[in-house]
């Protein structure tokens, strides 16, 4: 039985930086969040730049408990710190937990994703055994136990904060890696590459690498998410860094000075739409990303 | 072959749970942070009372919890009474047990909690099925997405807008608390008192279902979008059944499989779940218990909570996999 | 037509069926004006080459045609007892009811087509009583364990679920499914191309006696002209989503009148070799930019200038086979070849 032959469309190229927007366009969740995520940058850069975020967002820069005004648009906390400085020096830090937590978690998910998946046998037994202990464990009450015993309170840094977000930042990770790598194993590019003599690592980085792109952006971002989460719940219950002015200490501390009865309304706000804003443009990207993944999702919408 | 996989299932949960104690011992171990002597510089700070023979006061707490004696020792004594289910005592109320707090705080957390995982698994798996369906309508198909915008959101923050918004701006629910105080003096079973319980409870709830609604509807509508597909479907189709026969018995009853091991996982953490929302209401369960335990420096009852949490993770999970061959009748006690 | 046996009253009647596809790159007409008959009783055999559109047409008469395909003409006529109706007129409920009960379909992936979560007999009972609300549930088990006895298996089966049942016994069932209703017309789509050479016998002969027994005419979709050759009456060749010939078996394999169908049976290596097929030089043509004239004409060894102007007429022999092609006029006669290569072979 004869094939028909596929039908080619024109090949002559637009650059990739038009095919890249054309893209976006189709992938509104990714466009969405990312403009989104352009905004708060610019915005927190901006505003670093603009102000001297390193001392205005610290206590006793302005009047306690001011209402926005001119002088201070977002207004002031009780401390007397302005919320304006606040929030850009507070995104930048909360993103910088996030970041390095997220970093750690992809390194060592990929480093362990790939041992189990690519060698198998004791390698993977081991690996799994340990992720399947931790799993029963629910994060935030391991990382509550951390924080509250190993670190001592009065000295926590968004270090430290990125240090224990890190410890279980890796398991989505570890875990899309090795059931990718060992699909992958299978099929035949990657014998082909064996028998032209490259070594297993070369192999691994040559060719696994690219095709897992997008599946490890995705993870990426999401071990982000889980890390600024994490991060969040450990700083609303008392265990963040008491001295530097992140998102998440923002609201502890105005919580903790019950800001909504007394009609502060502004010391929560803000910080309740930057948070929100965080983790829905990362939340919007990895959908997105997602959808690159696995095209299947996006053509049931 | 039954009761073989069952016993292999129980000896697996013990391993589990034995390795997650062991971690929960060790942890604080390995710092040198030492709770008595946290405890009352806590107390120090909070009261300004400092005891003067403060160091004979921490030896006499450490022979009495045992903290002085050999590693392995205090490892197997450790065993020994989480064996018998003795979590130890508690520092800030001291005589009071770390179990008897925890028995005092854990109905609430479960009575509300259990609600809320229900209803946002009914919810949550209900839009993901209808967004998978083809013939759904569109604006259906298009609520997963900002549902799941939502469910990135903290339970905590959403909860922190409800409050302002509802119970304070607008007085329509109480703001926090399980119960009025003013009109009961304790928990009561009387209509009055459920009702009453009722409405304090609908904001967490909100905040918990609001916030996770998302990832169910997703992992659901990504199974029925593979689902719908599948030649049993249309087979179904071509048989001349009605649509919705169709939509639950053919569609939902094979795409909700992993949702249900999702379920019964999100059953398993139902007691660390609703920590920050909880705290936030004043809910007395056991997040607030924790909250308190962690202001406190009290250790005992915070690894108490965390060896309860591994335990119901573990059961929740060992009842999964009884149960899952009942719901597909591919997978057999026997595997594995 | 001396080899149909037991043929009596037509049971379908199909005319000038379209279905086009609206794909991203175009309009696919993959069913182009087909017409068909078929009487009670009678096994059509459809064959073509992949993506043809035999799929689409037995999925439209069905009227199971999905998006981005539409139905766009024609009317699929079934005669019963009781009057006659047309598929392609009913609304959703009218047309859910005859499925299964008039036209019933035997699925091509039949290893996937059972429920992997519902008993064979849950199945075939939820089958039933959408048809037959009011049934009992113990006559319906009793009609339900006739209808796999039917099919060679053991009443136990409906106790069983599919993943504990070998393929075979899967496409069984589906047979057995497919006949619970007895239907005047059942369309079975390859229906054993997954299984291995031996069981797609049996299940075939399954097939013909489960639809002797309750009269039913019968359209075999397939690429094993061995196989046809066997089992059906009449061929019916498809190209490029149009009819070219409808010939009874013993007339198409000794003298097939369209060149696409005389090429079709060249290729042939011979009976014993299974009679798969191999395929006639040229390309298939993509649905998407079909030739102008007749279609067939850029891998036709007779085409004429005629051809690739103006689609060939529909003729009807006085044998009552149907062939499409500008080398015979509207009686089907042999019309004059306009000087031009040698006149059609007839096979070896
Ligand atoms: N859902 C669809 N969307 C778009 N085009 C389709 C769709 N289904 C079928 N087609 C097109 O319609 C044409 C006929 O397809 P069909 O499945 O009917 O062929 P077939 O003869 O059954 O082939 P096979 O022998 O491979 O089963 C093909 O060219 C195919 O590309
Ligand atoms: S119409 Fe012409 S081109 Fe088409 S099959 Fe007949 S002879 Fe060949
Ligand atoms: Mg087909």
């Amino acid at each position: 039985m004869q094939l028909s032959v596929p039908i080619q469309g024109p090949s002559s190229g637009p650059s990739r930086l038009t095919l890249a927007l054309r893209y976006l366009r189709r992938n509104k969740s990714l466009l969405v969040g990312l403009g989104l995520l352009a905004f708060l940058l610019i915005f927190s850069i901006g505003g670093s730049l603009l102000i001297d975020t390193s001392t205005r967002a610290y206590p006793l820069a302005a009047p306690s408990v001011q209402p926005p005004s001119a002088e201070y648009p977002l207004g002031t906390d009780k401390d007397g710190r302005d919320l304006l400085a606040v929030m850009a020096r507070g995104i930048l830090l909360t993103g910088t937990v996030g970041i390095i937590a997220g970093s750690v978690g992809i390194v060592v998910g990929v480093v362990l994703g790939f041992l189990a998946g690519y060698y198998g046998g004791k390698v993977d037994s081991v690996i799994r055994w340990v992720t399947e202990v931790l799993i029963t464990i629910p994060p935030l009450i391991l990382q509550i136990i951390i924080a509250s015993t190993i670190v001592d309170k009065n000295k926590v840094t968004i270090f430290t904060m990125a240090g224990v977000a890190s410890i279980l930042s890796w398991m989505g990770t570890a875990r899309v890696v090795r059931s990718q790598v060992l699909t992958m194993r299978e099929r035949t590019f990657v014998s082909m590459a064996k028998l032209s003599g490259m070594s297993n690592l070369e192999i691994i980085f040559k060719e696994l690498m690219p095709n897992m792109l997008p599946y490890l952006a995705a993870s990426f971002v999401g071990a982000v998410m889980g890390a600024i989460g994490a991060t969040f719940g450990l700083e609303v219950l008392g265990l963040g860094p008491a001295r530097e002015p992140t998102i998440g200490m923002t609201i502890r501390w105005a919580q903790f000075h019950s800001a909504i009865f007394n009609q502060w309304w502004w010391w929560v706000l803000w910080p309740s739409l930057a948070l929100i804003a965080i983790f829905a443009s990362l939340s919007l990207i990895n959908r997105g990303l997602d959808e690159i993944a696995n095209p299947r999702v996006r053509r049931s919408e | 072959m039954k009761i073989g996989y069952l016993v292999r299932r129980f000896l697996f949960l013990v391993f589990v749970v034995w390795t997650a104690a062991t971690v929960l011992f060790f942890i604080p171990r390995l710092s040198r942070v030492n709770p008595i002597r946290e405890r009352f510089a806590e107390i120090q700070r909070s009261t300004g009372y400092a005891p003067r023979d403060l160091e004979n006061i921490i030896k006499a707490f450490e022979t009495k919890f045992g903290l002085d004696k050999p590693l392995i020792e205090q490892y197997l004594d450790y065993m020994g009474s989480v064996l018998r289910g003795d979590l130890g005592v508690s520092l800030m109320r001291y005589p009071r047990t770390v179990v008897d707090l925890i028995g005092q705080a854990l109905p609430w957390t479960v009575i509300l909690l259990t609600v809320t995982t229900l209803l946002t698994f009914l919810i949550g798996t209900g839009i993901g099925a209808l967004a998978g369906w083809p013939r759904s309508p569109s604006w259906v198909k298009g609520m997963v997405t900002p549902l799941m915008v939502l469910a990135a959101v903290p339970g905590y923050l959403l909860g922190l807008l409800l409050i302002y918004f509802i119970a304070f701006r607008a007085k329509l629910l109480p703001l926090s608390g399980a119960y009025t105080t003013g009109r009961f003096l304790g928990p009561e079973l009387s209509i009055e008192f459920i009702l009453d319980v009722a409405r304090h409870a609908i904001l967490p709830a909100l905040s918990l279902i609001l916030t996770s609604v998302g990832f169910w509807a997703l992992g659901m509508r990504g199974m029925g979008v593979t689902v719908q597909g599948e030649d049993y479907v249309n087979f179904a189709e071509h048989k001349g059944l009605k649509q919705g026969r169709i939509f639950y018995w053919y569609y939902v009853r094979n795409a909700i499989l992993p949702q249900v091991t999702a379920l019964a996982l999100a059953f398993g953490s139902i007691v660390s779940a609703g920590i920050l929302v909880e705290n936030l209401y004043g809910f007395p369960g056991i997040g607030s218990l924790l909250n308190a335990a962690i202001l406190a420096n009290d250790f005992f009852v915070i690894y108490g909570i965390g060896m309860i949490t591994i335990v119901a993770v573990g059961v929740s999970m060992m009842i999964i996999d009884l149960t899952y061959p009942l719901l597909d009748p591919r997978i057999r006690y026997d595997r594995k | 037509m001396t080899s149909l046996n037991g043929a009596g009253q037509i049971a379908l009647e199909v005319n000038n069926l379209q279905v086009t596809y609206y794909t991203d790159s175009g309009r696919v007409k993959a069913v182009d004006g087909v017409d068909l008959t078929l009487k009670a009783g009678e096994r059509l055999g459809l064959v073509g080459e992949s993506g043809c559109g035999k799929s689409t047409l037995a999925l439209a008469l069905m009227r199971m045609i999905k998006p981005p395909g539409r139905i766009e003409a024609g009317s699929a006529i079934i005669h019963t007892d009781m009057g006659s109706i047309d598929l392609l007129k009913l609304n959703e409920e009218e047309i859910r009811q005859a499925r299964l009960s008039k036209i019933s379909y035997i699925p091509q992936g039949a290893m996937n087509s059972l429920n992997p979560v519902m008993r064979v007999g849950k199945q075939m009972i939820d089958a039933m009583r959408s048809h037959i609300p009011r049934a009992s549930e113990r006559e319906l088990t009793e009609r339900a364990e006739q209808a796999l006895e039917s099919v060679e298996l053991k009443r136990s089966v409906f106790r069983m679920y599919p993943h504990e049942l070998s393929g075979g016994m899967k496409q069984r069932v589906c047979i057995a499914i497919g006949i619970l209703l007895s239907p005047k017309v059942i369309i079975a789509d390859e229906p054993t191309s997954a299984l291995d050479v031996v069981v797609q016998r049996q299940v075939m002969e399954t097939i013909c006696r489960v639809q002797e027994k309750i009269h039913a005419a019968v359209i075999l979709i397939g690429h094993d002209m061995g196989l046809m050759a066997q089992i059906t009456n009449r061929v019916a060749v498809m190209y490029a989503g149009k009819l070219v010939e409808v010939s009874t078996v013993r007339e198409m394999f000794t003298d097939p009148l369209h060149p696409y169908a005389q090429a079709l049976i060249r290729s042939l290596p011979n009976l014993d070799n299974k009679g798969i097929f191999q395929g006639i030089p040229g390309l298939a043509p993509s649905l998407l930019r079909l030739p102008s004239g007749c279609v067939f004409h850029p891998r036709c060894e007779h085409a004429m200038e005629i051809c690739k102007s103006a689609p060939p007429p529909k003729s009807v022999t006085p044998a009552g086979r149907f062939v499409s092609c500008h080398l015979y006029d509207e009686q089907g006669n042999r019309a004059h070849v306009t000087g031009h290569k040698q006149k059609p072979v007839a096979s070896p």
